[in-house]
């Protein structure tokens, strides 16, 4: 495999790791008010995401960071043609990240809701617009032969983009559920997992959706063959659900994205953003790419740092591994504790 | 739609200037809180004196507050080269972005992963563990400024690139990239700078709280006493040496920047004739707006300059008035005939940095160092052995010159970014004109937006922006006021309470706790 492959696949597994892992903290933001009825419940969600987020995140920096690294052409015709849906996400996510500092460095009832309701609002636009940006850059933007956008502001914003931001927010929600239901005790648990159990079957479709039309477009019969393992993943994470087998319809749930992710992406290689205007003006990972001895510095470094990240982050995971719960009377790890 | 006869590279570049410098404020109180909590931290679990815990708490609380504000506002800060400046990104794409990607590899994870593991591993993992999760944070933010420093010292100073075919740099050298001479010390200027932040910070309100204390009658005796007269002396003491290194390293920059930007030195002293000695200014009247140099003049002392740059009082240096016809001739004196500059195509190039800016903020950086260097010194006088000084001017002055060592990073940036205009990355002096990498400024900016998509985010961006601090400022005073403990209820050394560090100040002093501050505090 060439390093621009190598690098492609890098920046696959860096989006895919990050709807994986910030899939469900910004799932369980947007179901704060819906699952978290009482104050102690909202605290309890909260607090399954709450040592999680930042380093979640920080899949996101990375994901940018290996674009304009390894593929500046990519990175400097998606961002500029998608100018006003990125800002919308930054501003998502500024007012998410603060909202989790602060709402606990002052405690009244209204300041609390205030913070939680900026929690979910934040989760809600940056999922959105990630997914939107997503979509767009693996379905079509309307760039041309410079990979300038033509047309206003609004260009870039079609059927692809609203495709990708459906996609991601549905796929976070239930993510967010079943995460909620294999991390907590209780009314909570019983109430994540009821939620999951009815939505995700529906929640699915927008991301197969996606997939399947890349696939469509312009798979291979391995794409295709990732699209089918996504398809039945729904059916195993919804099954394991009836159950009662959390942690197994939570891997069965991750499953479908990261199948759903790499049919997206297998599917679409080499193109990184096709052009809805001409496909002679798509931009590949040949026009975008960096010289192969940057490529290479990168890879030694990624090669070096990337299982030591990996590591480390699963450690935090396993020291907060345990459930929490708002009920003194269960045996969980209690927040108040 | 031209408002206020601003352009899209106008406006890219005040959202630039506005978003950096905001960020700026939260990135040294990241470094140099964070530092020093992580020595309470450090000093606690070795003494298990219960002041040193109080500390750790109370400071790290301010920390974890502005730590909040530092990564927020960093995100844009990733994204808005590839908005705005889509021409720059392609253009340095083969150097710039590894470093972003390595910054967040190597440095944001550790960052965030372990900072997440001290908020919450109070009590759950072990103590020296928990401990060291502190340290690698701190040193997750350190790597994160060397990576983000060796990126913007390499727009300075482009090492370790030759030209490639189509006139962008090709990287040939990562190490040398990494190993910059302007990285270095640009690195060790803005370290040591970020501990004056955070020691003027210890001392303006530790100062403040030992007055109120002493004044209400407090007794010396107790822990609380101890908290605030040892982030008095440590922030003194701290805010003094990490000046003497301020200086150091910036005499270091200067000597790089005599030979590697001339023109940002002359025009930060105005020097307008090439002058062997040369003098330094030390204030300057005149028409510096105008940015023409001869209707300058100021006040001066005879040689200093020439020592500054080259370390002797006789070495000449070079004018703003013949450094601009030297550019010229090499660089030309009108920008190429060629879209991509826009409007700006075919006109004049001013190699001149807006004068008024370079001079004054050079001066506002030395001058804000040396007020913090002057308080800390009166702070480690006036406590010394156990004194309390109550003079509500020096107290109160202390309170306020926190913002001083602020005010000295942002203008000292504001120096650096200003006074190499206007290139966006320099021509290395050190490399034979012709196979020199170097780029405009006006030519940087993304060329498919409009001015309406970005006068909406940098009007959007700085009102949130606005907003936020507002919330912040509110909140770490408030916190500030209320001090460290809850009377009776100072938490019991060895065993902390769970959460997040303000769990022990949390309620109203020796009142009894509300549920829900229990529960808020921990998520």
């Amino acid at each position: 495999m060439d390093l621009q492959t190598l690098w492609f696949a890098a920046v696959a597994v860096l989006w895919t790791g990050f709807l994986l892992l910030e899939g469900f903290d910004f799932g369980v933001a947007a179901l704060l008010p819906v699952l978290g009825r009482r104050t102690a419940d909202r605290h309890v969600m909260l607090r399954t995401i709450g040592p999680l987020w930042d380093g979640n995140e920080v899949w996101l920096i990375t994901a940018v960071g290996a674009v304009f690294a390894a593929f500046p052409g990519w990175y400097a015709t998606w961002l500029p043609a998608l100018y006003l849906p990125f800002v919308l996400v930054l501003f998502g996510l500024i007012i998410r990240a603060v909202a989790f500092e602060w709402r606990h460095s002052h405690h009244t009832e209204a300041w609390d809701a205030t913070w939680t309701r900026v929690i979910t609002g934040g989760s809600l636009i940056a999922a959105l617009g990630i997914g939107a940006a997503l979509g767009a850059t693996t379905l079509g933007l309307p760039i041309d032969v410079d990979g300038n956008r033509v047309g206003g502001p609004f260009a870039g914003i079609g059927w692809p983009a609203l495709l990708g931001g459906v996609s991601v927010l549905a796929f976070s929600v239930v993510h967010g559920a079943v995460f909620l239901a294999l991390k907590t005790d209780g009314p909570i648990r019983a109430a994540a997992h009821a939620f999951a159990l009815r939505w995700a079957p529906v929640a699915a479709l927008p991301l197969l959706a996606w997939a399947g039309l890349v696939h469509l477009r312009s798979g291979t019969a391995v794409t295709g063959l990732l699209w089918l393992v996504a398809a039945l993943s729904v059916v195993v994470a919804w099954t394991r659900l009836r159950v009662g087998r959390e942690g197994q319809a939570f891997a069965a749930w991750g499953t479908m994205l990261v199948a759903a992710a790499a049919t997206v992406f297998g599917a679409a290689f080499p193109v990184v953003v096709p052009s809805t205007l001409d496909a002679a003006f798509d931009v590949t990972i040949a026009d975008a790419a960096v010289s192969d001895y940057t490529l290479t510095v990168m890879t030694w470094a990624a090669g070096i740092g990337l299982p030591v990240v990996l590591g480390y982050q699963a450690w935090t995971y396993w020291v907060f591994r345990r459930r929490l719960t708002a009920e003194p009377q269960h045996t969980g790890e209690q927040v108040s504790a | 739609m031209d408002v206020l006869g601003l352009d899209t590279l106008d406006l890219a570049r005040w959202q630039f200037g506005i978003t950096t410098v905001y960020h700026f404020l939260m990135v040294p109180l990241t470094i140099g809180l964070g530092v020093l909590v992580a020595v309470m931290h450090t000093m606690w679990v070795r003494t298990d004196k219960p002041e040193w815990l109080r500390m750790t708490r109370f400071w790290g609380r301010i920390y974890l507050i502005n730590f909040a504000l530092g990564v927020a506002t960093g995100l844009v800060q990733e994204f808005q080269f590839g908005l705005a400046w889509s021409e720059y990104s392609r253009f340095v794409g083969d150097v710039f972005g590894s470093l972003l990607a390595l910054e967040a590899l190597l440095a944001f994870f550790l960052e965030s992963t372990f900072l997440g593991l001290w908020i919450f591993g109070w009590g759950r993992i072990p103590k020296k563990l928990h401990l060291a999760a502190l340290w690698a944070a701190v040193i997750g933010s350190i790597v994160s400024a060397y990576f983000i420093i060796a990126a913007n010292s390499w727009m300075q100073h482009p090492v370790g690139v030759e030209v490639g075919e189509d006139g962008r740099p090709v990287q040939v050298d990562f190490l040398a990239v990494l190993g910059n001479n302007t990285a270095l010390a640009a690195f060790s200027h803005a370290i040591v700078a970020a501990l004056m932040v955070a020691g003027a910070l210890l001392v303006g309100i530790g100062l403040w709280h030992l007055r109120r204390r002493k004044l209400a009658g407090q007794p010396e005796s107790d822990v609380d006493h101890a908290v605030w007269r040892r982030s008095v002396r440590l922030g003194g003491f701290v805010s003094l040496a990490a000046f003497v290194l301020v200086a150091v390293t910036g005499d270091w920059q200067g000597k790089l920047m005599y030979h590697q930007q001339p023109l940002k030195m002359s025009s930060a002293e105005a020097l307008c004739e090439t002058e062997a000695p040369a003098p330094f200014s030390i204030f300057a009247f005149g028409k510096l707006g105008s940015n023409e140099c001869d209707d300058v003049h100021s006040w001066t002392v005879p040689g200093l300059l020439s020592f500054l740059a080259h370390g002797d009082f006789e070495t000449a240096v070079p004018g703003v008035n013949e450094l601009q016809e030297e550019y010229a001739a090499v660089y030309g004196e009108t920008y190429p005939d060629d879209p991509s500059f826009g409007d700006r195509a075919g006109g004049e190039i001013d190699y001149t940095p807006l004068l008024a800016v370079t001079y004054w903020s050079f001066r506002l950086m030395i001058g804000m160092g040396a007020v913090s260097a002057g308080v800390a010194a009166y702070a480690l006088w006036a406590t010394r052995r156990g004194r309390v000084p109550t003079s509500r001017i020096a107290v109160y002055g202390s309170l306020l010159a926190v913002g001083a060592p602020f005010v000295a990073n942002a203008t000292g940036w504001i120096f650096t970014e200003m006074g190499r205009q206007p290139f966006v990355v320099y021509p290395n002096p050190d490399v034979p004109v012709g196979e020199q990498v170097y780029f405009f400024t006006a030519q940087a900016v993304s060329p498919g937006i409009s001015t309406g998509e970005v006068w909406t985010s940098l009007i959007g961006l700085t009102a949130v922006y606005g907003a936020l601090a507002v919330v912040e400022l509110w909140l770490i005073t408030r916190f500030v006021r209320r001090g460290v403990t809850t009377g009776d209820g100072a938490p019991v050394p060895g065993s902390p309470p769970e959460g997040t560090p303000d769990d022990d100040v949390s309620g109203d002093p020796g009142g009894p706790r509300r549920d829900d501050d229990v529960l808020s505090f921990a998520y």
